[in-house]
């Protein structure tokens, strides 16, 4: 994996939040590189970045400092609308709290993206089922959010962000609102996703969905603590 | 732009919560009831103008004893000396005029047929009476010259006392008598209609037509010091002559006859009807002017309205927004969403205040018994209105929609 060009990469990142006079550094000048086809699972106590940096790498926030580069492009040259169609076509999101829009269907939720895009999407109605029947909810296209229980509302969720075949799926805490049974189904369906190629970043508190991940990234005070691609580096050089 | 998203996204938020979008149309269906109402008031105030027009002719002096004063209406007509048959030849023979007739009016006249009686007026008048007033008959035939001079005891009838005297049918060729004298009916005058608008004008279709001696020998009876008197002379203008010019120049004749000292009080007074429906049409242009006027602050008020709820919506959907973002769509995208909605409120406003305004249309020309016109153009004026108030009160919201920061929507609680 070494040598390829990282698909993600941060060089100095920081983000300041500045609330009257008092200033909260939640990223304190991180540097890290993700590769293509990498499971990261990003760790850390509440407040330390993780969110900070789950959105700088979604395009959603600019950082106060520092650079990123998404698949070689600098994020800093690039405008509101370049981001948006590198949201749309390479990034999928995955959040909390789903984020479903409630008055449409699975089905029109799943399709959202895909109508969206700028490039030529194809038969965007049949590659909005294809991708409820990936995350198994192929009978339950025409329910509301309102109608699904709250894994199936984020299977839902995850068929949205894979239906423009995102290279990178970003997920803040996906089950965080979900018990343990309803977790472990997600995280398969994730690794399942690796196993195909698309590069997954997962914010979570809990050990064992991190444990699903290849790398894990531990983060305190917006700084990165442990890296354990890093360690296993370490740990690869002190055996020589 | 993705025109699909925004349609159905547009219509998802309108119906979504119909009371709220019925509402915040209200202001707009009020708008466009009043332009339609307003428009169509002014478009049926025209048209009567421009039917009284072609009904007079344009070219029409009326000359009448007695002094105008401003406001345009007739002082001591009754007292001043008239006119008499003398003054009708003079000005027959001014090279301005095509055609002069003088007339005599008798009101109150009883008429009797053989069915029925019907009070009236007569009107006595020349052979030229039906040309000057582009007044043919339709039925029969007109009097002549000869019957004129003759003083022959025939007449023409209005449509209405056509109708009220012989209820049953033909008139033409029956005999009536009217203050008892006999007359022969030999033919019927073309409906001219109500003169003025609202109602309240003259039925001029309610009239008897005589020869003018005829009228005077034997019915109104002569003058005491003017003999052969006219109380009425209409002059048609020559084709190409000013018509103003020669308003002039007849005052300037009737000045001599009358004997008028230089500097003194006209005592006969010359109306210009195209004049006078010129004034006309200028003060119902001004008339739908206002109406336009308060039908554009009333959609104006509407689109005010309009825009406050598309505030409000914004506000209320910004995390939808950032979802939007989050998932690609571009700033133009969600302008469109919002513009999209504010326009389909307005012009579903539109309509709705389209049907409401050709109902009020329909009730006012039953009440006023005026014409009203409901033209495509004013249909295509009222719902482009109301798209336009859309577009210009939908984009301030709309714009701000669009350039929410993406992480700071989402986040939005
Ligand atoms: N919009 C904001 N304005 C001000 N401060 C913020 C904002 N967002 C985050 N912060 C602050 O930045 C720091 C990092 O926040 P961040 O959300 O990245 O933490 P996190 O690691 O995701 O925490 P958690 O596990 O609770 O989600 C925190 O101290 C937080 O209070
Ligand atoms: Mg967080």
């Amino acid at each position: 994996m070494t040598g390829t060009r990282p698909l993600i990469s941060c060089r100095g990142l920081t983000k300041v939040y500045r609330m009257g006079d008092q200033e909260v550094r939640a990223l304190d000048g991180v540097d890290l590189d993700i590769h293509e086809g990498e499971f990261v699972a990003i760790m850390g106590p509440s407040g330390s970045g993780k969110s900070s940096l789950m959105n700088l790498i979604g395009a959603l926030d600019r950082p106060t400092s520092g650079e990123m580069w998404i698949n070689g492009r600098a994020l800093s040259e690039m405008s509101r609308d370049e981001l948006a169609d590198l949201r749309n076509e390479t990034l999928g999101f995955v959040f909390q709290q789903f984020n479903l829009l409630a008055r449409q269907d699975a089905f029109q939720n799943v399709r959202l993206p895909l109508r969206y895009a700028r490039k030529e999407a194809g038969d965007i109605d049949a590659r909005a089922k294809e991708c409820l029947e990936l995350v198994g909810l192929g009978t339950r296209m025409d329910h509301r959010p309102m109608q699904l229980s709250g894994g199936q509302q984020q299977r839902v969720a995850i068929a949205r962000a894979l239906s423009n075949r995102p290279r990178i799926l970003l997920a803040d805490e996906p089950t965080g609102a979900l018990d343990t049974k309803t977790t472990a189904e997600i995280m398969h369906l994730m690794q399942e996703l690796n196993r195909q190629g698309i590069t997954i970043v997962v914010i979570t508190h809990e050990t064992e969905v991190a444990g699903y991940a290849k790398r894990q990234i531990h983060f305190r005070d917006g700084k990165i603590e442990i890296d354990t691609a890093h360690t296993d580096l370490k740990r690869a050089s002190g055996d020589h | 732009m993705k025109v699909g998203v925004a349609v159905t996204s547009a219509a998802e938020a309108l119906f979504s919560n119909p009371m709220r979008s019925l509402l915040t149309m209200l202001g707009i269906i009020i708008g466009v009831a009043s332009v339609m109402v307003m428009m169509s008031i002014g478009e049926g105030a025209k048209a009567q103008i421009e039917a009284q027009i072609s009904s007079v002719g344009t070219n029409v002096l009326s000359m009448q004893p007695g002094s105008m004063n401003r406001g345009g209406r007739n002082q001591g007509g009754g007292s001043a000396r008239p006119f008499n048959e003398a003054d009708v030849s003079a000005i027959a023979e001014q090279p301005y005029v095509e055609s002069v007739t003088g007339t005599l009016s008798g009101q109150g006249v009883n008429a009797v047929s053989e069915e029925t009686n019907w009070v009236t007026s007569i009107q006595g008048a020349t052979a030229e009476y039906f040309e000057v007033n582009n007044w043919p008959a339709v039925e029969g035939r007109e009097f002549t010259q000869q019957e004129v001079q003759g003083g022959a005891a025939v007449a023409l009838l209005g449509k209405t006392t056509a109708t009220s005297l012989f209820p049953s049918g033909d008139a033409v060729g029956q005999r009536i008598r009217v203050n008892g004298v006999p007359i022969e009916i030999i033919g019927i005058l073309e409906a001219k209609g109500q003169s003025g608008g609202g109602g309240m004008g003259r039925d001029r279709d309610d009239m008897i037509l005589a020869p003018l001696s005829m009228v005077r020998n034997r019915i109104t009876g002569g003058n005491r010091w003017v003999s052969r008197h006219v109380s009425n002379i209409q002059v048609l203008v020559q084709d190409g002559y000013d018509v103003m010019e020669a308003q002039d120049e007849l005052a300037t004749l009737m000045r001599e006859r009358r004997r008028v000292e230089p500097g003194a009080q006209d005592n006969f007074s010359v109306i210009n009807f195209a004049d006078m429906i010129k004034q006309r049409a200028a003060v119902a242009e001004n008339m739908s002017m206002l109406l336009a006027f308060t039908a554009a602050v009333s959609l104006i008020v509407g689109g005010v309205g309009v825009m406050n709820i598309m505030l409000v919506s914004v506000t209320e959907r910004t995390r939808e927004i950032g979802l939007r973002m989050a998932i690609g769509a571009r700033g133009a995208d969600i302008l469109l969403q919002f513009l999209v909605e504010a326009v389909v409120l307005c012009t579903l406003g539109g309509l709705i205040g389209m049907a409401i305004g050709w109902g009020g249309v329909y009730a006012y020309a039953q009440i006023a018994q005026a014409p009203m016109l409901v033209s495509p153009v004013i249909v295509a004026t009222a719902l482009g209105a109301a798209a336009s108030v859309g577009l210009i009160f939908g984009f301030f919201p709309a714009r701000r929609a669009a350039q929410l920061d993406p992480i700071q929507a989402l986040r939005y609680d």
